[in-house]
């Protein structure tokens, strides 16, 4: 790779992106939905951390970008835990087609 | 010149009784609507009065001709610089001899309702209605503008329909309130035809100012109207003969008179001022108003002539059969409208040969009392006797003496015998058709012979034939309030005959000489005496001579009394011709076509908003894939085709 | 072929496959067992890349506290050793489709473009460079979104507690 590995981590982080994505469509339990997301954030995580290591090196923007989504993922995950544990005591399943109360 | 502003009061005051009467009268002015309609109207009477007065007596004339004095104007709607509907008064001779015959026959009639209606539960309505009628009538007399005579117009006929129909549970009445009410916008579609066609081509829709430019045979809208053609008649000639169609429809001319017999369904009084003094006589007051472009198109006139005396002449047959009394006073009305229009048919403009008009405007003037009162005298009759028809009646004479003394004056007025009324008025009619027209002449002379026949015929079978039956007489001849109208109204039918009119109403402003010729009066005098006695012979006492008389007469007696057929013609017309052919038809793309596009609107809308709802089913996961679809073709978008 | 780059390869690997494996399992403990796997792997990644910090974060934060506190809400919603239910076929297809469709396209766009790296320039990060930057005032500090976080965890913190909260008599009206 006369380029360097940037694009491989690149294709890494598209990839893993698209498979949280499939597991955001498909899933029907809520909490391996959440589990797809933490994917997603994970991988845009790793894309940040290519960029700036390997454009802007001078450079730790994309570091701390990825700081703070790590933070902020922490405290979203712990509030839809805190959702979906409501929810179950609502409707006593925790499966995402039994809580469509918000249709026509 | 004195200001004619205040004459805006003498339509005005009915119209404010009407507001009045017709929110608060059910429930405030229960009896006491009749007192204050009636003081309203005698307030416009003498406002009336004095404008004659003012008008013909002091300062109307400048150099011996009566002026046109347009006493308000206003334009409320302009449709182009010279087209508009102005709103406006118009003094002249005929529109203030109109406001007096127009408020002094209201102020009889509302006087005469007081006691007539006595009673009636509607009683502020009837008197609202009343108004309403008054208030339009005055409009349209007074109207400057043609557009302005057309909507009075019409609020003449709703006033109408209003009032024939007044007792709305009986079929009948609400039948004939129909009848009217169609048979005189069928005729009004006429009218609007014309009104266009005259403002196009005269290029404005004001009466005096149409007058101006298509009476001069050099203005180029004149030139530009009787050069165009349309199936072989120019313009000018089919803007006014739709107009007159308009005319005939309100006057109740052959071939659409058909409603004026069935009008009577509705309260006497209401007969009397409407169908006897002024809304029939409408018709010719249009006529009269547009008579300068009229002089100036002989096949107008001459349609015209003919409908006029061939609805007076089918009338006074009509009236000879019928045994229904507001029915024969009806035909006699359709009748004398006839004289009308054919001497305003058979007249030219200005000087001696505008005799015609002057004659017109003088019986529209003598007839307006004595068949208001022959109307009222019947209303009193039919008040006594509870029924319309002459079997029931008979011998009235010693039980209603004022009534039959006032019912003798009017019959004595319409037969043309002197010094009554009406031998002034007719004589000059006869004289006008003498100069221009001897067939006319001849079918009008033999025409009045028949009005005196079957006045009369009315007169003795009401009166004399035989001894009165033992009605209920507690409420005999009626109320004060229904003998003084009768006792004006014969001071009047004799009186009137005596006024100069030909100095006062001319076709041109300038007043005309016209003297009685004893020789030429010595002709339908004297026919008029065979008649009467012809009537006394037959009908003076009960006998079997009438009834001998229809079998002689046999198949034309029937057609007669069964009114020539012509209301079955109609009915034939409109329940296997129209009603199928067109209205079905009509009726039925209005309701699937028309309808049903408005409404599948609605239901197309309806269904694509349930499938678009569809969309939102409450499942994250289908929203995600919908997002993540939109960002797909947003991208594909900005990246592939818009760089 | 160097070996970091053989090593690179591997990496990509375990994430991949764990996050397939994550995201397909049937058995929800296995799934959350999977993701460990994934973010463990991720971590190791960015020990290639030579940014330790974030690694030991990622372990720290995403590993030792996201995926417990999953742990956690299985055992307190629902049987974990219980088979979940299957997705339908047509789901399936659908996201398949879209997400294949979505990577390839993006893949083509990455693939296709010249980044611009230039491999002499090094870049070295060591935790006091980012604990100094973190705390700074300066133009590249970043002292406004550290605090605003903290803020942002708090609010985190309450809303857990409020949402989470067993409703009995006495705390109905909150």
């Amino acid at each position: 790779m006369s380029q360097g590995p940037l694009i491989p981590i690149l294709l890494v982080s598209t990839g893993l992106f698209f498979i949280g994505m499939y597991g955001l469509f498909t899933r029907r339990n809520m909490i391996t939905l959440l589990m797809a997301i933490e994917l997603m954030l994970n991988s845009v995580n790793i894309n940040f951390v290519a960029f700036n290591k390997y454009l802007f090196p001078e450079k730790l923007n994309g570091l701390f970008f990825s700081l703070f989504i790590i933070t902020i993922a922490a405290a979203e995950a712990a509030v839809a835990i805190a959702i979906i544990i409501n929810l179950y005591r609502s409707h006593q399943s925790i499966d995402v087609d039994d809580a469509t109360e918000m249709k026509y | 010149m004195s200001n004619y502003a205040y004459v805006l009061w003498i339509p005005l005051l009915p119209l404010l009784t009407f507001v009045v009467l017709g929110i608060f009268g059910r429930k405030y002015f229960k009896t006491s609507a009749g007192i204050i309609g009636t003081a309203s109207l005698l307030a416009a009477a003498v406002l009336s009065f004095n404008t004659a007065y003012h008008y013909f007596l002091v300062d109307g004339k400048v150099n011996g001709v009566f002026q046109k004095i347009i006493a308000l104007q206003y334009t409320w709607l302009s449709f182009s610089p010279g087209v508009s509907v102005d709103m406006g008064i118009v003094i002249d001779p005929i529109s203030v001899m109109m406001l007096v015959v127009v408020t002094s026959v209201s102020l009889m009639v509302h006087l005469f309702s007081l006691g007539y209606m006595k009673g009636e539960e509607r009683f502020a309505t009837y008197y609202a209605f009343l108004s309403l009628f008054t208030f339009s009538m005055l409009g349209l007399i007074l109207s400057v503008n043609i557009f302005q005579v057309y909507i009075f117009w019409e609020l003449v006929g709703a006033s109408s329909f209003l009032l024939i129909g007044y007792y709305f549970s009986k079929p009948s009445a609400v039948a004939a309130a129909k009848k009217a009410f169609i048979v005189t916008r069928f005729a009004d579609l006429g009218f609007l035809m014309g009104i266009l066609i005259l403002g196009f081509y005269g290029g404005t829709l004001d009466i005096g100012l149409l007058i101006q430019k298509l009476t001069s045979t050099t203005s180029p809208e004149f030139i530009n109207m009787t050069s165009a053609s349309f199936l072989g008649a120019s313009m000018l000639t089919w803007g006014l003969t739709l107009v007159f169609m308009g005319g005939a429809g309100k006057s109740a001319m052959f071939p659409l008179h058909i409603w004026l017999p069935d009008a009577m369904e509705g309260p006497t009084p209401v007969s009397a001022l409407i169908h006897a003094a002024t809304m029939v006589v409408a018709g010719v007051y249009l006529v009269a108003r547009l008579f300068p472009i009229f002089s100036m198109d002989p096949t107008s006139l001459t349609i015209v002539t003919y409908v006029g005396a061939f609805s007076a002449f089918l009338a006074a047959v009509i009236a000879c059969t019928q045994t229904d009394i507001k029915r024969v006073l009806a035909y006699s009305t359709m009748s004398q409208i006839g004289y009308m229009m054919f001497a305003l048919g058979i007249s030219k403009q200005g000087g001696e040969e505008g005799l015609g008009y002057m004659a017109s405007m003088f019986h529209l003037f003598t007839h307006a009392f004595f068949k208001s009162l022959l109307f009222l005298g019947a209303g009193a009759v039919i008040h006594m006797v509870h029924s319309n028809e002459m079997k029931d009646m008979g011998g009235l004479r010693k039980l209603m003496p004022i009534t039959h003394l006032s019912f003798l004056i009017a019959c004595l007025a319409i037969a043309g015998i002197p010094p009554f009324a009406g031998f002034f008025s007719k004589e000059e009619i006869l004289m006008a058709a003498f100069h221009s027209n001897k067939i006319i002449y001849g079918v009008a002379l033999f025409t009045a012979a028949m009005t005196s026949f079957y006045m009369f015929r009315l007169y003795f079978s009401i009166f004399w034939s035989k001894e009165a039956a033992h009605h209920d007489h507690h409420h005999g001849e009626g109320t004060w309030s229904m003998k003084l109208p009768l006792v004006i109204l014969s001071i009047c039918a004799v009186g009137v005959g005596m006024i100069p009119f030909s100095s006062f109403v001319t076709s041109d402003g300038v007043a005309l000489e016209t003297h009685t010729d004893l020789m030429f009066s010595l002709a339908p005098v004297s026919l008029t005496i065979i008649a009467i006695s012809l009537a006394a012979y037959l009908y003076k006492t009960q006998n079997q001579k009438p009834d001998q008389f229809a079998t002689a007469w046999g198949g034309i007696y029937k057609a007669a009394y069964k009114k020539f057929y012509i209301d079955e013609v109609y009915l034939f017309i409109t329940k296997k011709i129209i009603f199928p052919l067109i209205g079905q038809p009509i009726a039925w793309v209005d309701k699937n076509i028309v309808d049903g596009f408005v409404q599948s609107s609605a239901t197309v809308t309806a269904k694509i908003s349930s499938s678009i709802k569809g969309l939102q089913s409450g499942k994250i996961q289908s929203y995600t894939l919908y997002f993540f679809g939109g960002i797909i073709a947003l991208s594909l978008l900005f990246i592939y085709i818009w760089k | 072929m160097d070996i970091s780059t053989i090593i690179l390869y591997a990496i990509a690997a375990c994430i991949l496959g764990a996050g397939i494996l994550a995201v397909t399992s049937t058995k929800i403990f296995r799934a959350a067992i999977y993701l460990l796997f994934s973010l463990v792997s991720i971590a190791a990644l960015y020990f290639w890349m030579q940014v330790e910090f974030i690694a030991a974060i990622q372990i720290v934060v995403y590993v030792g506290g996201i995926v417990v506190l999953i742990i956690f809400s299985i055992f307190l919603t629902q049987q974990s050793g219980k088979e979940m239910a299957k997705p339908s076929v047509g789901k399936i297809l659908a996201s398949l489709g879209a997400a294949l469709f979505g990577f390839l396209f993006t893949a083509n766009i990455i693939t296709h473009y010249s980044w611009g790296e230039n491999p002499g320039r090094i870049f070295t990060v060591t935790v006091d460079q980012i604990g100094r930057e973190m705390l700074s005032t300066t133009e590249h500090g970043y002292i406004l979104p550290f605090e605003v976080i903290s803020m942002l965890l708090l609010a985190a913190m309450i809303g857990c507690i409020v949402i989470a909260l067993k409703r009995t008599e006495k705390t109905l009206d909150i």
